[in-house]
């Protein structure tokens, strides 16, 4: 792997070496399990050391007891949880001991991701199962709300638990999964190309994210080299995809807080963005452009690219200023949901998330990819760690994602736009991009056979997932859903 | 407040003259199904086939009344590959984006279609004004989710056709479902079909809804409506743009045509 260091870590060094890490500045990213060989599964730690240093990636045989890093690095709680429901491992002293992925009801014949498990079999869930998560509230006063997972508006499925008294919530639980569909186990045994198809439908609204990690990834297990026109064009295609993103994300926040116009801007300026991408690529999503070796195909931006993103500068520029001078607006949104710095850490907040917290962390300037190399972007961080302060990071990303998709017309080379990639059997890759919602990770391991043996995807929104109930226990209902919009979360990556 | 309404107002009308008259419908170099033209198809006709991911495309022992191929747009998912595998351009791209149909068999491509029958147009008669929607995700990747938020924008507009989308099931006289219907939320769709009133129907959009798609089977995931629940309008695309959602409403409601018949528009 060129794009980190692989390194054998014994289970019984494994919270040392985390514990250490930690204090040197390090982060712990995610963890997974494959099958190394029939019937022996590795698990494996992808750690961040520094800015401009490759990844860690810890190997360690899961046979035998293994303990649970959740004490150390409380975010890798939910890979333990995900790695036990999918391939039966259990960790020692995992804190929560309740299923994650699968539901309470379902009853797989064997672990699903078990090599061995039958193709087409579904695990039938018995919904009279459900139990309520074991939540200490008792009292004869609080009372619950299920709310979900067929939710109200045109939204995507998950189940919301509050425990509350009159307004105030003393206690939330989202019960995601609903969407899971096995995405993972899909990519196994296809030709890597073909794999790129699946990926950009992991999560519609991240498809260039999604595909281009995986792309990256294995590119990364191939040594395979980009041509600099695609990596210039690749970068175009992920900040278009952050553009009408970041609109829609304002579009919907205006919603939250009862601002009409707010609402209908946002939501024009998104359309007007992704008529651009179907100008561009012939899809709203910027779907069938990304390839393993570069793009499909060759675009042509130059000649009006420009000029367009020019004039929804200026919608936006003057969109912001309204939205940043509506007192209504700014009300609801200061001191809502706040998410403090050592919680993001360690929770694992990613994205204009942690950065509204005051972590200032960027993949595309940290680990650049793609041509951020070349075009470092602007990162916008903010202290505050509030719904406002998430909201104005994303403002801020709007106009350097702008900045960038300008300066990468500027300096766009001619040339190719795809080299071929000769896929090598027995290796593996690791991909990530920057995607509009934060960290995202493909790790590919390819077979003897040159097909895909495993594909684990870590999509910033189960990241986000974990870290956005610690700001809503003790918060009241009426914030409830403005300080869900403030996140910008979707459902389909996290549940996969 | 006034410098929103300002705002608002010095915009002019923003939404698009489509479909109620003549004018953009906002789908200028939008990639649709690719189109199939049997009459191309030679040596190498294989290759089309390989290339789908969801086997849409299946090649035939000989040459039938659908040519080498049989083409079902109910499992396309329109990622192009088979227009760029095919040799002889026997699959080539095109626009055609409105796939709405009433039976799942008008999706499989066809010499000769038989034209659709107007389904219950007497039943329809009373919500052709006035039709609330009631969306159910069903395991989507959120591209479906995307375009049906995008309805409401001001380009699109959906309130003006009378067509609006409702919290609850029990208000609901169209239940609209996208995804392949995962087996978390089989139960969920179930029981909100049921909390209908009648008359009730379906609507499936996107190549999930229709097929399973991308994500069809597994230990998770399902085929998609048929079997589950009735299905009234089948809207394959990969998502469907929301252009093709207002005409597979309105075609739902009796007030358009219906334009896909044999895996073809025709006029």
């Amino acid at each position: 792997m060129m794009s980190a260091q692989t390194t054998a870590v014994q289970a019984g060094e494994l919270i040392d070496a985390a514990s250490e890490l930690i204090s040197s500045g390090g982060r712990m990213q995610m963890a997974y399990a494959w099958y190394l060989r029939k019937d022996e599964l590795e698990l494996r730690y992808v750690a961040s050391t520094a800015a401009q240093a490759p990844f860690t990636v810890w190997r360690c045989g899961a046979n035998g007891s293994v303990p649970s890093l959740a004490n150390t690095s409380p975010l890798l709680s939910w890979y333990e949880r995900e790695i036990t429901d999918l391939f039966g491992f259990k960790f020692d002293g995992q804190p929560q001991s309740q299923r994650l992925v699968l539901h309470t009801g379902a009853n797989p014949i064997r672990p699903p991701l078990a090599l061995d498990y039958p193709n087409d079999v579904p695990i039938r869930i018995d919904r009279t199962k459900q139990a309520l998560p074991d939540v200490a509230v008792d009292e004869a006063d609080v009372q619950l709300l299920p709310f979900g997972p067929v939710r109200a508006d045109v939204l995507e499925s998950a189940e919301f638990l509050f425990f509350y008294i009159g307004e105030a919530i003393l206690h939330f639980h989202p019960r995601l999964f609903f969407k899971h569909r096995g995405m993972e186990k899909r990519f196994e045994h296809l030709s890597p190309d073909p794999g790129v198809v699946l990926a950009e439908r992991v999560s519609g609204v991240g498809s260039v994210a999604h595909a281009l990690a995986y792309c990256q990834a294995v590119e990364a297990a191939s040594n395979c080299v980009v041509p600099p026109r695609a990596r210039f064009l690749r970068l175009l295609l992920a900040e278009m995809e952050r553009l009408y993103n970041h609109l829609h994300y304002f579009g919907h926040l205006c919603h939250t807080t009862t601002l009409k116009v707010g609402e209908a801007e946002g939501k024009l300026l998104e359309e007007r963005a992704k008529q651009l991408n179907t100008r561009l690529t012939g899809s709203r999503f910027l779907r069938s452009v990304l390839a393993v070796g570069g793009l499909r195909r060759d675009l042509a931006p130059q000649g009006w690219l420009h000029e367009e993103l020019d004039k929804l500068h200026d919608a936006f520029a003057r969109y912001a200023k309204h939205m940043e001078s509506t007192a209504s607006h700014l009300d609801r949104l200061i001191t809502t949901g706040k998410l403090d710095r050592r919680t993001a850490f360690d929770q694992g907040a990613t994205g204009p998330v942690e950065r509204a917290s005051g972590i200032d962390r960027d993949l595309r300037r940290d680990h650049p990819y793609a041509a951020y190399q070349e075009i470092p972007p602007l990162v916008a961080v903010r202290e505050a760690g509030d719904a406002h302060a998430r909201a104005q990071v994303r403002m801020a990303e709007v106009n350097a994602s702008i900045a960038l998709i300008q300066c990468a017309l500027d300096m766009m080379p001619a040339g190719a736009v795809r080299a071929d990639c000769a896929i090598m059997p027995n290796s593996e890759g690791l991909g990530w991009a920057e995607s509009p919602r934060g960290t995202l990770f493909y790790a590919v391991h390819i077979g003897a056979d040159s097909k895909l043996a495993r594909v684990k995807v870590k999509s910033p929104s189960f990241s986000n997932w974990r870290v956005f109930p610690f700001t809503v226990h003790d918060s009241n209902m009426m914030d409830y859903a403005i300080n869900e919009a403030s996140f910008g979360l979707t459902i389909a990556g996290c549940d996969r | 407040m006034p410098q929103w309404t300002l705002l608002g107002l010095l915009q002019g009308k923003q939404t698009a003259p489509w479909p109620l008259a003549e004018g953009t419908d906002g789908q200028a170099d939008f990639l649709g199904m690719p189109r199939y033209r049997p009459e191309l198809c030679g040596d190498g006709c294989e290759a089309c086939a390989e290339a789908c991911p969801t086997k849409a495309i299946t090649t035939r022992p000989e040459s039938g009344p659908t040519g080498r191929l049989n083409v079902d747009y109910g499992r396309c998912v329109v990622c192009q590959l088979c227009t760029e595998a095919c040799p002889n351009g026997a699959m080539a791209t095109s626009s055609d984006w409105a796939f709405g149909v009433r039976r799942r068999e008008d999706l499989v491509w066809q010499k000769d279609a038989t034209p659709a029958p107007v389904a219950d147009a007497d039943r329809r008669r009373a919500f052709r004004r006035s039709l609330h929607v009631r969306h159910v995700d069903a395991g989507s990747c959120n591209g479906c989710e995307s375009e049906l938020q995008a309805l409401n924008n001001p380009f699109y507009n959906l309130h003006r056709l009378g067509i609006f989308f409702t919290a609850s099931p029990r208000f609901a006289d169209l239940l609209l479902v996208t995804g392949p219907v995962t087996q978390a939320m089989l139960s969920p769709l179930r029981a909100t079909y049921e909390a209908m009133a009648e008359p009730r129907w379906v609507l499936a959009v996107g190549t999930c809804a229709v097929s399973g798609g991308i994500a069809e089977g597994g230990y998770a995931s399902g085929h998609g409506l048929d079997g589950i629940i009735p299905v009234d309008v089948y809207l394959p695309g990969c998502p469907p743009n929301p252009a093709a959602i207002i005409h597979a409403l309105l075609m739902f409601l009796n007030r358009a045509p219906q334009r896909a018949r044999g895996g073809q528009l025709v006029e």
